[in-house]
């Protein structure tokens, strides 16, 4: 069974331990403007809502890249950025409904989550449980997933 | 079933692969008429940079991928259509029947009608060969005169300038990307790329190019404004190639039309990508986008409709751009020039090179322009191609701060009050 990450807003307190896990996992800094995860605020409702890749079927990011540089891992079902491929163009980050693709200046190429290869450390670092690691049946990422087929707006086959 | 497809650019490709899935047991051919294996052509102003070898701008890296996939490729160019008689001429002087066509034959670079446009040291930047002689002019220190400041334009200026060359762009339009921007961020393009270095003439026509005996190219401007040049590129725009259908009975107007399913006048003949005057997801008008997205879209879509069985109405493509100018990165969404009774939102930071404006028509998001944002942004495209609704305080919420989309789209497809 693929798993995939879990996030419950409601249970964020917004301390972003999970940007710096990931900033610190994947580029050596803890910088919340290098992770891949970020967490939004909403301050006149007092909530925060963590935001990354879902990982989706579509992987428009995967099917928009003309260099064959984003390819599913076979252990986690994420779709990773082979960094040595990737030459910069960007296509990604627009063909992304989610805008979970994005392009980093500094190494010309684009990053996205990639589930750690299949140990998140944003869910190490949450001290809330409000990201977990499951089953991927059990996430409730059904509301993404329909975006996401509303924007494949060429339709289902009749 | 015989599947042929014509052109193994990104539509060609991803359509043979989806027709591989859908019908596995069905025949695949990919006619190209280039050397090289099915290469994309976005990935040429990195090869130009040097960043990557020729290698890297093929579509697919792994080793006989096609062959595994049993996508037979063939060298060859399609001379003529029967489609009568489901069969086509090739100028190899053999021919090939098919049960189901797709036309995937893309775009050429197209050159101005001006004196002089085909003396040597003047190339398009569109294939790997053109790719090749631009290179080989733009020495260190030697004059380049950029004819074009589109898409293409501006994508090689920074793989130009890397290279030393002296670079003047020379554009018609008042501004740098016409098409894609609006004068606000084409205006700051503009102040970018002149803050680099580069000498920008815009709202300037080229009258013609001369060649002085000695392999010196003279680019005229008019009122006696001519400059030297060891190599001109027009990047002034580019055509569907459509040339080897007359006579097919395939009826082209700017594109080859297609329909909801993209099926051509022909029976069973299908066409997709820059070729393909294809349904626009904003104006719901039929046009040729020339885009990597669309191109992959109409692959598919054509393909799934090439299966028996299968059938997907197409709603159309919504016209998107990300662009690299010597680093300043800028984007363009749908309708980015607004509709009538719209509303607008705008953010402008000359100083920083940022900007952002967004048009709604009633509290839809129906186009955007960036600059200077490499964050989120494909949020944009989810929007707009969503239609979503995003009430009254959520269209507010982005007219105070209009770079709060990922906010948006946060509150407006998931709300805030339950879990995501």
């Amino acid at each position: 069974m693929m798993k995939s990450l879990l996030i419950e807003a409601s249970k964020c307190t917004g301390c972003l331990q999970c940007e710096m896990a990931c900033s610190y996992e994947n580029e050596g800094v803890f910088n919340p403007a290098r992770s891949r995860i970020k967490v939004f605020t909403f301050h006149s409702e007092g909530r925060f809502v963590p935001y990354t890749c879902t990982q989706c079927e579509d992987a428009w990011c995967m099917q928009a890249c003309p260099v064959d540089a984003i390819v599913i891992n076979a252990q986690t079902g994420s779709k990773d950025v082979l960094e040595d491929i990737c030459v910069g163009c960007k296509v990604c980050t627009i063909a992304c409904p989610f805008g979970t693709v994005n392009y980093n200046q500094d190494s010309g190429k684009v990053i996205k989550c990639d589930l750690c290869g299949g140990d998140p450390q944003c869910v190490a670092a949450c001290p809330t449980a409000a990201i977990t690691y499951v089953d991927a049946d059990a996430t409730g990422l059904s509301r993404m997933r329909d975006w996401a087929a509303k924007t494949d707006n060429a339709a289902a086959p009749h | 079933m015989q599947h042929v497809i014509i052109g193994a650019g990104p539509a060609g490709v991803i359509a043979a692969e989806t027709l591989r899935k859908l019908a596995p047991r069905s025949d695949i051919a990919l006619i190209s008429d280039e050397p090289e294996p099915p290469y994309s052509r976005m990935a040429i102003p990195y090869y130009l940079v040097d960043h990557i070898a020729e290698v890297g701008t093929y579509l697919r890296k792994r080793d006989h991928w096609y062959a595994d996939q049993r996508i037979e490729l063939v060298n060859d160019r399609v001379a003529s259509i029967d489609a009568h008689g489901h069969s086509l001429g090739l100028s190899s002087g053999h021919s090939r029947g098919y049960d189901r066509l797709l036309i995937a034959t893309g775009s050429s670079a197209i050159k101005p009608p001006i004196e002089g446009v085909n003396l040597p040291g003047v190339h398009n930047c569109w294939t790997l060969e053109d790719a090749r002689h631009i290179i080989e002019r733009a020495q260190p220190d030697s004059s380049v005169i950029l004819m074009g400041a589109g898409f293409i334009g501006c994508i090689i200026l920074e793989a130009l300038a890397s290279r030393g060359v002296k670079l003047t762009v020379i554009e018609m339009e008042d501004r740098m990307v016409p098409r894609m921007m609006n004068d606000r961020s084409g205006g700051l393009i503009k102040k970018w790329c002149e803050a680099k270095g580069v000498e920008v003439l815009t709202s300037t026509r080229v009258n013609g190019i001369s060649e002085d005996g000695h392999g010196r190219l003279g680019v005229n401007l008019g009122m006696g404004d001519t400059r030297p040049a060891d190599l001109v590129i027009a990047a002034t725009g580019v055509k569907p190639n459509t040339s080897f259908l007359s006579g097919s009975g395939i009826e082209v107007d700017g594109g080859v039309v297609v329909d909801h399913r993209l099926r051509t006048s022909a029976p069973d003949v299908y066409a997709a990508g820059d070729v393909a005057r294809g349904k626009d997801f904003s104006t719901r008008s039929f046009t040729v986008q020339a885009i990597q997205p669309t191109a992959v879209e109409h692959g598919r879509v054509a393909a799934t409709n090439m299966v028996n069985g299968l059938e997907i109405v197409h709603q159309g493509c919504l016209n998107m751009n990300v662009l690299d100018t010597m680093g300043l990165v800028s984007s363009s969404f749908g309708d980015w020039e607004g509709v009538d009774g719209g509303d607008c939102a705008e953010l402008f930071d000359g100083d920083r090179y940022r900007y952002i404006n967004l048009q709604f028509e009633d509290d839809v998001l129906v186009g955007a322009n960036t600059l200077g944002m490499t964050q989120h942004i494909g949020i944009l495209r989810g929007l707009i191609q969503t239609r979503v609704r995003l009430g009254a305080s959520g269209k507010r919420a982005l007219m105070a701060n209009p770079l709060n989309i990922t906010e948006a789209y946060l509150k407006a497809t998931q709300g805030t009050t339950s879990s995501m």
